[in-house]
């Protein structure tokens, strides 16, 4: 646990008793501490560009009443800047009279991942020896490779929840990410490809002897498919996904439009159909958070509840929303441990942890075989969505044209567009493969940035393509 | 209270002379406090209230040619030592590269004139609230709004130092007011739809009324209801102005110094080519007095001047600090923060005229994704609109654009109605030809 009143007049007694004097008469809140470490090594255009140390280190104090919250943070953590924060939600807190103060939280003693410090895994230089090692590994694969952007990050964040009655918890988390993109040039054509791997396991478990060599293959295997891709059909179309980041699919279209806020502001397209049937029967989709060493993965969620398994759509039924304590309370609902904040100076909202579908019954090449005329995503980019009227967009980094049941050649410059509510209806076979993503997905809520894990099996869905050959 | 110059200057000089002590042979330092208070306001009631006080640090040394950084918020000096040191071990790991050096002291603001980027007043909760509530009855008084999704009023000032071991001490303040509303409309049984309005200033008394702001966002919002699907087809697009300054948006990253030594922009070999038809000028004007995107120096203290990107349709100019033009043998042109204020000049042709380009067009209101992709020069993004036919029009939506990005440029046609609002600005620009739209 990292000391956070070692180096200030703040001892934690007084901590414990500012707290106690500003949230006992507050429905909820917490003191929040973070102090966390993260290093990034980049290699780009065959040179160590930089190398970068960041510390966050601040507090932020929470009250809640009713549905309203006050939030102070601070980089300084001492007496005067509590009290300051202290005064600020009292007065804007200052018009509830009646209050229903709970402090109680589900803990778990289970661990999803060691207390390990992943910037300690390497020194420095073995660090920068190997990105070299991954720059010549990539650009003697061809010639036509022209820019190899490499880069190691490692992260240790420590955090520390206080509540009323000194109730403290801890975690530390680490996390550990191995990016590649390049360029590759053919003509006047450029084309790009990347790749990335990562979690909260240990460095070697993503950067070990050989296992950066296949992070490398797959960024350069989607450059060069994109040398001789021909211009992506434009129009409503079948649309084949494979497995695994496809999921960025359900994160967009469903995942957010499930976030227990939205439930409660009763803007989710869904805000109204719990218990209803909102998919076909194959149809099930799950957010975990405690799944182990996984990127998304958390011990507890960043107000201190417990992650845990929840099924939210259940062959095709709508069964619940992801909660943080906020809208669970008001939704009469229990925390689900989705309150989840990128650091001390947000405040908690429901968000994603690792989100994926059930399998189904069919294989990828049966799917591929039915469709007339479509598209198969082989790599999806990224996404977003308006969860008001559900529609979602994301990239295509690489698909290929499908004729008669055929992959006939390589597509580009797509993007995928729908709205959830039709998608879900529309997705008409689902594969016997699932696989969750390689750990590099990040998700922006509001402003705030939060590591992610997705998963798909592969499936076939009746989607607008937005090429440009009509 | 927001710390005083004099503060800031003495822990960047702190810095300074501990990287120097520590093995540093130059270095650059940054040092910035922001205090930022924000209202939000939901269906008429308070949401949540947040403050926030920020005081960080960045250093960047330099051994000879090799170069490492770090950043922290302060904690205390000893905490800075740390960091300090941490950062020297491995600037010491680190190769030489021969561009690595702090910026041509020539280059540097002295004496800047007075922006007018600081505003003292200051605005506090309960008048932040009153505001809020008049956009939000304004809003909700329309009746096809059944519902605020929030609304946020910010107070934000700051000041920043940026320093160097070549004598280098420059800052100033900065303040910034914003305010914002996002609004759901709803017509029967039909589905949701939301919008937004927003303005943002230097002085507080220049801010949107609150009713302009929330009948903006009602409007917007509003004119969505009911859309149509649309099929897929080659037809005349115009971009609202919202829309039309991400032109601007993917133009700049395509023509940053990085992507052009990196290869990594279509544009790459296009200086002093013609990328835009003849009558097309881009200017980047830092120094526009009361601007929230203005600043008369870059993060590494040089001087920056207004510049045209594009002159008579001719690519001039790129964005520049001083590594990247040291690679390029040019000089920096005070961009190392990014362009400031940047402006297509206005076009000769009145708005309603752009509509008169043919029987049908469609007129892109809002879009989804990544607005083209600067690397390969591909287009393609979601998009919501109003399709107009002969005499009728209507929304519509869930549809995509696809093309190149050359289309967009080769073929723009601007109205006269540059106002500027954002960081980038751009009249109402008609593409005649060039995009797809991608519907049922």
């Amino acid at each position: 646990m990292s000391d956070f009143f070692e180096k200030t007049d703040l001892t934690r007694a007084n901590a414990e008793k500012i707290i106690d004097e500003t949230l006992l008469n507050k429905d909820d809140g917490e003191l929040y501490l973070q102090n966390s470490i993260n290093e990034n090594i980049t290699l780009d255009d065959g040179k160590i560009k930089n190398t970068n140390f960041t510390k966050t280190y601040g507090m932020g104090f929470r009250g809640v009443c009713e549905d309203v919250t006050a939030y102070c943070h601070t980089n300084s953590i001492n007496k005067n800047s509590l009290i300051d924060a202290s005064k600020n939600i009292n007065s804007t807190l200052r018009s509830f009279k009646s209050y229903k103060h709970n402090n109680s939280i589900r803990r778990t003693n289970e661990k999803l991942y060691s207390d390990h410090n992943p910037i300690e895994a390497k020194s420095l230089k073995e660090k920068i020896k190997l990105l070299n090692i991954v720059d010549q590994y990539l650009r003697s694969k061809s010639n036509l490779v022209k820019q190899v952007t490499a880069s190691i990050s490692t992260e240790k964040k420590n955090i520390e929840i206080i509540k009323t009655g000194g109730m403290t918890l801890s975690d530390n988390q680490p996390l550990t990410s191995f990016k590649i993109s390049l360029i590759m040039k053919k003509g006047t054509k450029n084309t790009q490809g990347s790749y990335a791997t990562g979690g909260r396991m240990t460095f070697n478990d993503y950067i070990g002897e050989n296992n950066w060599k296949q992070v490398c293959d797959e960024a350069f295997r989607q450059a060069e498919m994109n040398l001789d891709a021909r211009k992506a059909p434009a129009g409503e179309m079948d649309v084949v996904l494979n497995n695994g980041w496809s999921g960025v699919l359900l994160h967009e279209a469903l995942g957010h439009t499930l976030e227990g806020d939205f439930l409660y502001k009763k803007t989710s397209v869904f805000h109204d159909q719990i218990g209803n049937k909102i998919g076909n029967e194959n149809i099930t989709v799950v957010d975990e958070g405690n799944i182990f060493g996984r990127r998304g993965s958390l011990n507890m969620d960043d107000e201190g509840e417990k992650t845990q398994r929840n099924i939210l759509i259940k062959n095709g039924k709508l069964i619940k929303f992801m909660h943080d304590r906020l809208s669970a309370k008001l939704t009469k609902n229990t925390p689900t441990g989705n309150g989840r904040r990128e650091n001390y100076m947000f405040a908690p909202m429901p968000r994603m942890t690792n989100t994926f579908m059930m399998n189904g019954k069919n294989t990828r090449e049966e799917m591929i075989k039915s469709v007339k005329k479509g598209i198969y995503v082989d790599a999806l980019g990224g996404g977003s969505v308006d969860i008001v009227s559900g529609q979602f967009n994301f990239s295509v980094n690489n698909a290929w044209l499908i004729e008669n049941g055929k992959l006939v050649m390589p597509v580009e410059g797509a993007t995928l567009i729908g709205s959830g509510p039709e998608v879900i209806k529309k997705i008409e076979m689902i594969g016997n493969d699932l696989k969750l993503d390689n750990g590099f997905g990040t998700c922006g809520k509001s402003g705030q940035l939060v590591p992610v894990g997705l998963g798909i099996p592969s499936c076939k869905v009746l989607m607008t393509v937005g090429g440009s050959k009509t | 209270m927001l710390k005083e110059k004099k503060e800031l200057e003495n822990l960047a000089t702190y810095c300074i002379d501990k990287s120097t002590k520590f093995g540093a042979t130059n270095c650059e330092v940054r040092v910035g406090n922001i205090i930022s208070e924000t209202v939000n306001l939901r269906n008429k009631k308070i949401e949540n209230s947040d403050r926030s006080d920020i005081l960080s640090v960045n250093i960047t040394t330099y051994i000879d040619k090799k170069k490492s950084s770090t950043q922290f918020t302060y904690i205390d000096n000893k905490n800075t030592n740390v960091m300090i040191e941490k950062c020297i071990e491995a600037t010491k790991l680190l190769p030489d590269d021969k561009f690595n050096s702090l910026p041509d002291k020539k280059l540097l603001a002295k004496n800047t004139e007075d922006l007018l980027l600081f505003d003292k007043s200051t605005i506090n909760n309960e008048k932040k609230l009153e505001y809020l509530k008049e956009v939000e009855d304004t809003a909700l008084s329309n009746k096809l709004i059944s519902q605020t999704n929030g609304s946020s009023f910010n107070q934000s000032k700051s000041n920043f130092i940026v320093a160097n071991s070549d004598g280098l001490l420059s800052g100033y303040k900065k303040s910034e007011f914003s305010s914002f509303t996002d609004l759901v409309a709803k017509k029967n049984s039909s589905g949701m739809e939301r919008d937004y309005y927003y303005d943002s200033k230097v002085y507080l008394k220049d801010i949107i009324k609150p009713k302009d702001l929330g009948n903006n966002a009602a409007k917007l919002a509003v004119r969505k209801l009911n859309p149509k699907k649309t099929k897929t087809e080659s037809i005349p697009i115009i971009f609202e102005k919202r829309i039309s300054k991400n032109i601007l948006g993917i133009l700049s990253s395509a023509i940053t110094g990085s992507s052009f030594v990196r290869s990594s922009s279509f544009l790459k070999n296009k200086l002093n080519n013609q990328i835009f038809p003849k009558n097309i000028n881009i200017i980047d004007d830092p120094l526009i007095k009361k601007s929230t995107y203005s600043m008369p120096f870059d993060k590494e203290g040089v001087k920056s001047d207004k510049m045209y990107l594009v002159k008579n349709g001719i690519l001039k100019n790129i964005i520049l600090d001083s590594y990247y033009s040291k690679i390029l043998n040019k000089k920096s042109n005070g961009r190392a923060s990014g362009l400031s204020n940047t402006f297509f000049e206005a076009g000769k042709r009145s708005y309603e005229d752009l509509f008169n380009c043919g029987k049908k067009l469609i007129l892109i209101t809002d879009t989804m994704g990544a607005f083209g992709n600067p690397t390969t020069g591909e287009f393609s993004c979601g998009a919501t609109g109003i399709y107009y036919e002969k005499d009728f029009f209507y929304p519509v939506n869930n549809f995509t654009l696809g093309g190149k990005i050359e289309n967009i440029f080769n073929n723009i046609i601007l109205a006269n109605d540059l106002e500027f609002k954002y960081s980038q600005n751009c009249p109402t620009a008609l593409i005649v030809e060039g995009l797809v739209v991608g519907g049922y």
